[in-house]
């Protein structure tokens, strides 16, 4: 049928000469200013056939500005800083229990992908996240590595503590814009938890830590519904005001879409510079790209991804939660906008701690390239 | 509407006093003490909704819509769940639509009680363009069936198109008059067209690959057919056996003999942004097929990221060249999710101008050039996603669900769609209490 014979062509024609790197560059490197003009290098292969094919690689000039010729995509930031969350709020949410070297070599792995903040872990009581108790043997192993920063979560000041005497540099706290949320969550008022926050951020204050805001439940909360965006740029201002140096503003039950998104982003925007704001949009209804796709179109410059989409939503069992990071790098890159992050060893980190977890990648670019390197094999 | 109507799955979540229950079937629930906090993103234990310490006076009013996800009793007995859970989302769907009107998102049905004050003019310039209505085209039994390795009963695909065209779905592809040689999945299409030919409330094209299959297509009842080329020499060589060229001039002597039956011909570009064996694609190239198969009668121009490699930085330089030679309103895309990229495609392919959007319920058919990748985006998710931007689409997403239960069921895989597994899921462990 046409399909396998596609198939085996496809295999024999890829080889080894026209790696899935080869192949995704040359569909990921693409420019906005992209015409007909520009003159592709055609790489040719030689098949089975004896047939030329022509693999085109089109190369861009590094002079290849990325100014965009279409009103859409205009405002897309240069650059975009992606935080990787999985250590953290990927495997917090995993059933299993991860080494503590297996984590170790996660984070190893994520930091030579070129990725300039890894979220390690987290110094919450192991009585609630067991998944993360070995917080302090984490922040001791990874004590010697340079390039990357690795913030930690702190619920309190107890937190705070076990952390910087851990070697921690850096501190996430989280709040919620519902209070429903807030409290069964964290068993305090939002205020309450405001009031405790500001302890940690005074304290962090005094030895020069950066402490990172999360506000959670930005466009919905399972209790209560629908979060007014009022609500959301309340906490987010006063999590900036107390100190916080970035406000990421997570829909934790990813129900949110561009046009609940905008709205919070706008309020948001009225209070937090727009520099100081990260998004970390959960894929449970596979809208994270897209509500990542209009943050960058309103200028937002962060976002928080998790590799291989570690991290189901406690909210809809099997559900997916995070955005997987390979998924938005290849986004990014097809838009022309930098990441640092070099996606074939992200991929490598990624496949590492799906092996261990013996579960295939939640990410489809991971999946869609592994599948391509087994075909190329052929 | 907001798409927050539609996990309307929380709404059977159940009664506090039974909530301690769903945490057992949740991962990751904990439960705080006072002094020691649990972290995360963890659903601890739950509580009623207290009073708020906000005295935001916006925030009262939203707490007295009645929002979805607020849990109330539930009534007993499980043995319909889904079906009572589907019906209260279309139930709801009717009463929320009115819910919020913001008077700065054009077409959202939001109350302006919701809308905050001091709130910028959000008709946000990447809104704006988008259409108020777009026009789904699904393609699940044709695109998603066809590559299927297990061959799906008549029976089972007829009802399929009875459910999705009950969701609302206007144009369903049917099937395929390709030789069953090569697309034996769908040998049965005559026997389809026969079972669908009452249909009314829908079209139902079908694909003809020349002329032989399109008369096969009239004479078993077709009204609407389809013709497929590519913007890839060396795809369409060893997809259809034959040039570019060689496949346009066939595809003339269809749309002359549609003509003469009057019948409307779709035409398909595949490869619009990336082919398995050439690589990058020009745009002109696809402007170029796209405007010949317009030229030559057809009355709309699907553009299809077969291997689902586009991203909205190779989509909208495609789209630009192909809407420089055919209306914009004539255009629909057919984005592949294979790299999870098809969402944010459509969404800049609705800033575009674009209003038609093709997809496969619960995502059917894989991607045949990445074994075990994705193929089709999903229905469901694209309808979640309209839904939120205020997109009418006539679809309703309870039923749409249901027919992706239906086939999901019958191929005994979980359905391709995060929006109907969550929802499923979320249902699921609400109705095992």
């Amino acid at each position: 049928m046409i399909a396998a014979r596609r198939l085996d062509k496809i295999s024999r024609l890829m080889g080894s000469r026209a790696t899935p790197s080869a192949f995704l560059k040359a569909f990921n490197k693409e420019s906005l200013l992209w015409t007909e003009s520009l003159n592709p290098k055609v790489r040719l292969l030689g098949n089975d056939d004896g047939d030329a094919v022509r693999f085109s690689t089109y190369h861009y000039s590094s002079n290849c500005n990325h100014s965009p010729t279409n009103k859409v995509l205009r405002n897309l930031p240069a650059h975009v800083k992606i935080v990787e969350v999985g250590p953290r709020d990927g495997l917090q949410n995993e059933k299993e229990i991860v080494p503590t070297s297996t984590k170790v070599q996660l984070i190893k792995m994520l930091v030579s992908s070129g990725l300039t903040v890894v979220e390690a872990t987290s110094f919450v009581s192991p009585k609630w996240v067991p998944q993360l108790a070995d917080a302090k043997d984490v922040m001791d192993a990874i004590q010697n590595i340079q390039g990357a920063r690795f913030p930690v979560l702190t619920p309190n000041l107890k937190g705070f503590e076990a952390a910087v005497s851990a070697g921690a540099k850096e501190v996430a706290i989280f709040a919620s814009a519902s209070e429903s949320f807030s409290k069964s969550n964290i068993n305090c008022s939002i205020e309450d938890s405001l009031a405790r926050f500001r302890d940690v951020v005074s304290a962090a204050r005094e030895i020069s830590l950066p402490v990172r805001g999360y506000v959670s439940c930005v466009v919905g909360c399972p209790v209560e519904g629908i979060v007014p965006p009022s609500k959301v740029a309340y906490v987010a201002k006063q999590l900036f005001d107390m100190g916080c140096s970035e406000i990421s503003l997570g829909d934790t039950i990813g129900v949110g879409t561009p046009g609940t998104v905008i709205p919070m982003l706008e309020n948001v925007m009225n209070f937090v510079p727009i520099d100081n704001l990260a998004v970390h949009f959960h894929d449970t209804y596979g809208q994270a790209l897209s509500n990542i796709l209009t943050s960058l179109q309103m200028g937002i410059s962060n976002v928080d991804s998790s590799v291989s989409g570690l991290g189901g939503c406690p909210y809809a069992k099997g559900g997916s939660g995070n955005v997987a990071t390979e998924d938005v790098v290849y986004m990014l890159n097809g838009l022309g906008i930098e990441t640092n992050v070099d996606l074939e060893k992200l991929l490598l980190a990624g496949d590492f701690i799906c092996k261990h977890l013996r579960r295939p990648p939640s990410s489809k670019t991971a999946v869609a390239l592994s599948s391509k390197k087994a075909n190329s094999k052929l | 509407m907001s798409s927050l109507e539609e996990p309307l799955g929380f709404d059977k979540l159940p009664s506090m006093s039974t909530i301690d229950r769903i945490q057992r079937f949740s991962a990751g629930a904990c439960r705080p003490t006072v002094d020691d906090m649990g972290m995360g993103n963890c659903w601890i234990e739950g509580r009623g909704c207290s009073t708020s310490n906000s005295s935001d006076e916006d925030y009262e009013e939203y707490k007295g819509e009645a929002f979805p996800w607020r849990r109330h009793v539930r009534d007993a007995s499980d043995g319909e769940a889904f079906n009572r859970r589907a019906k209260s989302l279309s139930k709801n769907r009717m009463k929320f639509g009115h819910v919020c009107k913001s008077r700065n998102l054009p077409d959202q049905h939001y109350s302006s009680k919701c809308t905050e004050r001091g709130t910028r003019s959000i008709t946000n310039k990447f809104l704006n363009g988008i259409p108020k209505f777009v026009k789904i085209v699904e393609v699940g039994p044709r695109d998603g069936l066809q590559n299927e390795k297990n061959i799906v009963p008549t029976s089972v695909k007829v009802e399929l198109i009875r459910r999705l065209v009950s969701s609302g779905l206007p144009v369903v592809e049917a099937t395929s008059f390709v030789s069953p040689k090569w697309v034996p999945q769908l040998a049965d299409a005559k026997d389809v067209m026969k079972a669908v030919c009452d249909i009314e409330d829908a079209r139902l094209p079908v694909l003809t690959p020349n002329v032989k299959g399109f008369e096969a297509a009239v004479a078993a009842g077709a009204k609407e057919v389809a013709i497929f080329a590519s913007a890839s020499e060396s795809f369409s060589k060893s997809n259809i056996n034959c040039s570019i060229e060689e496949s346009l001039a066939r595809y003339r002597a269809v749309c002359l003999a549609a003509k003469e039956h009057s019948v409307p011909v779709r035409g398909y570009v595949s490869c619009v942004v990336g082919c398995p064996v050439e690589g990058t694609i020009p745009p002109s190239k696809v402007a170029y097929v796209a405007k010949e198969l317009y030229d030559m009668g057809c009355f709309e121009i699907s553009l299809g990221d077969t291997i689902g490699v586009g991203t909205p930085g190779t989509v909208i330089p495609m789209l630009e060249a192909v809407m420089a030679v055919v209306p914009a309103e004539k255009l629909a895309v057919h984005f592949h999710d294979t790299y999870g990229q098809s969402l944010p495609n459509i969404l800049i392919s609705l800033q575009m101008g674009i209003s038609t959007v093709d997809s496969s319920v619960a995502g059917l058919g894989g991607c045949p050039y990445a074994k075990g990748a994705s193929g089709n985006v999903a229905t469901e998710d694209v309808v979640y996603m309209l839904n939120g931007l205020g997109v009418k689409t006539n679809v309703d997403l309870a039923k749409l669900m249901l027919a992706g239960e239906f086939i999901s069921n019958h191929l005994g895989r979980q359905s391709g769609s995060k929006t109907a597994v969550a929802l499923c899921r979320v249902t699921a462990d609400a109705s095992k209490i």
